[in-house]
């Protein structure tokens, strides 16, 4: 069970005159197993959310709740062993003087497993990189073998939902299409939770059920993917997104 | 048609320790008054054509062409200083991000007239309007403001049309945009994108529009050269790019997710290396 609730969610920055609010009265629902997508331009709040779940902005209030628990001011133990966040730049996300070896094994360790070895030699397969990858550094990989060794990593404590933060964005169409295939099955084999944030919604539209539209923070929208799909979006703001991605119209 | 860019078995080298490498390997390409779109995925050399045509590879790398002219100029025999004349006057180019091609410690002000007087030698009242003038053509409210801030107090949509504006003041003949909205927003991306049309149809000019997205290629430019590995694999009409039989291309195509039509597994491109063999098409008109 990974449920995750989110509900009258704010999120600022800064105090007084110079407070920013990134997240307005946020609400929204992930069922166990499901994938969630959150789309909007940059700086509509959707990354903050996911940063404030995981405990890296400190200044929220309203609930948040993973699988029935309560966030407080502290993570609860083992929330990092359940909850993992994939990030948006693998040039930026991984350590450039540790090797994948370490990278994992020293997460493994962190976690507490002792059959290191084993472990390393299966999350590596899982996500589709062959042994030899195993001593590589960061420059010796492409972009997206180095997005697979941020997905290892965040796979390495077995966790039952993965946060994915614009985890294409900076990847070629080509290996994007690899990568969301290797999600999709990782998701489909190991039972996994996806809370995904994106700009491309079509990418949000392959890969999750549900989609809130973010503006300005606020959620304007939340709707089933067929409705996307149908082109019938409830708020103007959606409809202008819509129509945005689909390729430049000269009076739009 | 008549050409404004002459473009002939283009090649762009650079020494490592296994031997040359070439990154554009013998390209060939006119360009009119048209919006002539290039992609290709990183690495494809789409910059470093656009790169070439300004001169602006540093050495070691070298550039190598048959032909490289516009109007009839022949560009690689110009010395340093007549290049200096050609780019920014008659060819402009407008990078990726804002970010990192305005200085942020000038003013905007300082940069546009900078750009301004330097090829025209105008007087600084004269540049000051001529700038207020192009940032009103870009769309930018309040353009006084605009001219006394620095760089880091736009945002990347502002910024981006701050340097067409500036890219733009000179009234290029050719303007080569490398991936001039791929740091936007999808709705700034649409206003920029309609910025660059309106003046590109407006004046006259012929652009080169270098990106990795072909839908907005597909949709934004008259024709399309598609690059692997430094060569042209297959050039078509734009709106003919859905059309694409290159399996390259189809790959590329198949590999995009629809919000349209949905598929339960992308296509993965399967790479044959034969297409980094074959010789480039030409794409000469």
């Amino acid at each position: 069970m990974s449920e995750l609730e989110f509900d009258h969610l704010n999120v600022w920055f800064g105090e007084n005159e110079d407070r920013v609010d990134a997240v307005k009265n946020a609400g929204f629902t992930v069922p166990s197993g499901a994938s969630f997508g959150l789309v909007g331009e940059s700086g509509s709040g959707k990354s903050t959310i996911l940063r404030a779940l995981v405990g890296l902005v400190p200044t929220w209030s309203g609930t948040m709740k993973v699988a029935g628990v309560p966030m407080g001011k502290k993570r609860p133990r083992g929330f990092y062993k359940d909850v993992q966040m994939v990030f948006q730049d693998p040039y930026a996300s991984l350590h450039p003087r540790h090797s994948v070896d370490q990278v994992l094994s020293e997460t493994l360790k962190l976690h507490g497993f002792d059959d290191i070895e084993d472990r390393i030699k299966q999350l590596l397969a899982d996500v589709g990189l062959g042994p030899a990858f195993r001593f590589r550094y960061p420059h010796q990989l492409s972009g997206g073998q180095r997005q697979r060794v941020a997905i290892a990593r965040a796979l390495a404590p077995e966790p039952s939902v993965l946060l994915l933060d614009e985890p294409t964005s900076a990847l070629d169409v080509s290996v994007q299409a690899e990568v969301l295939n290797l999600l999709a099955d990782l998701r489909e084999k190991q039972h996994l939770t996806y809370l995904m944030v994106s700009h491309n919604l079509a990418v949000v539209a392959h890969m999750c059920e549900r989609v809130a539209v973010m503006q300005n923070g606020e959620i304007v929208e939340v709707m089933s993917v067929h409705e996307m799909r149908a082109m019938n979006p409830a708020h103007p703001y959606t409809k202008h997104l819509l129509e945005s991605s689909m390729g430049y119209k000269p009076n739009a | 048609m008549s050409n404004l860019l002459d473009v002939e078995n283009l090649t762009v080298t650079f020494p490592t320790r296994s031997g040359d490498f070439d990154a554009v390997r013998g390209l060939s390409f006119t360009l009119g008054k048209e919006r002539l779109g290039i992609v290709g995925e990183s690495g494809s050399g789409k910059s470093m054509t656009g790169r070439a045509i300004l001169r602006l590879i540093r050495p070691p790398g070298r550039i190598t062409a048959d032909r490289m002219d516009l109007h009839g100029q022949d560009l690689l025999s110009l010395s340093e200083n007549e290049m200096n004349s050609v780019r920014g006057q008659k060819i402009s180019m407008i990078m990726q991000d804002p970010k990192f091609s305005l200085n942020p410690v000038m003013r905007i002000s300082e940069q546009i007239i900078e750009i301004y007087r330097f090829h025209t030698g105008a007087s600084k009242k004269a540049a000051w309007d001529k700038a207020i003038e192009m940032l009103n053509a870009v769309s930018i409210r309040d353009p006084e403001r605009v001219m006394r801030a620095y760089p880091h107090e736009m945002s990347g949509g502002m910024g981006q049309r701050i340097m067409i504006a500036m890219m733009l003041i000179t009234e290029p003949e050719i303007l080569i945009a490398d991936e001039p909205t791929s740091a936007l927003d999808v709705s700034v991306q649409t206003s920029v994108l309609t910025i660059i049309d309106r003046l590109v149809k407006e004046r006259g000019m012929g652009l080169i529009f270098i990106s990795h997205d072909l839908n907005l290629v597909a949709s934004f430019c008259d024709r399309v050269l598609i690059m692997y590995a430094g060569r042209i694999v297959e050039t078509c009409a734009a709106d003919k790019l859905h059309e694409a039989t290159h399996p390259y291309t189809r790959g590329l195509l198949n590999s995009l997710p629809r919000i349209d039509a949905p598929q339960s597994r992308l296509e993965a491109l399967v790479r044959d290396p034969a297409w980094s063999t074959a010789p480039s098409v030409s794409a000469r008109q």
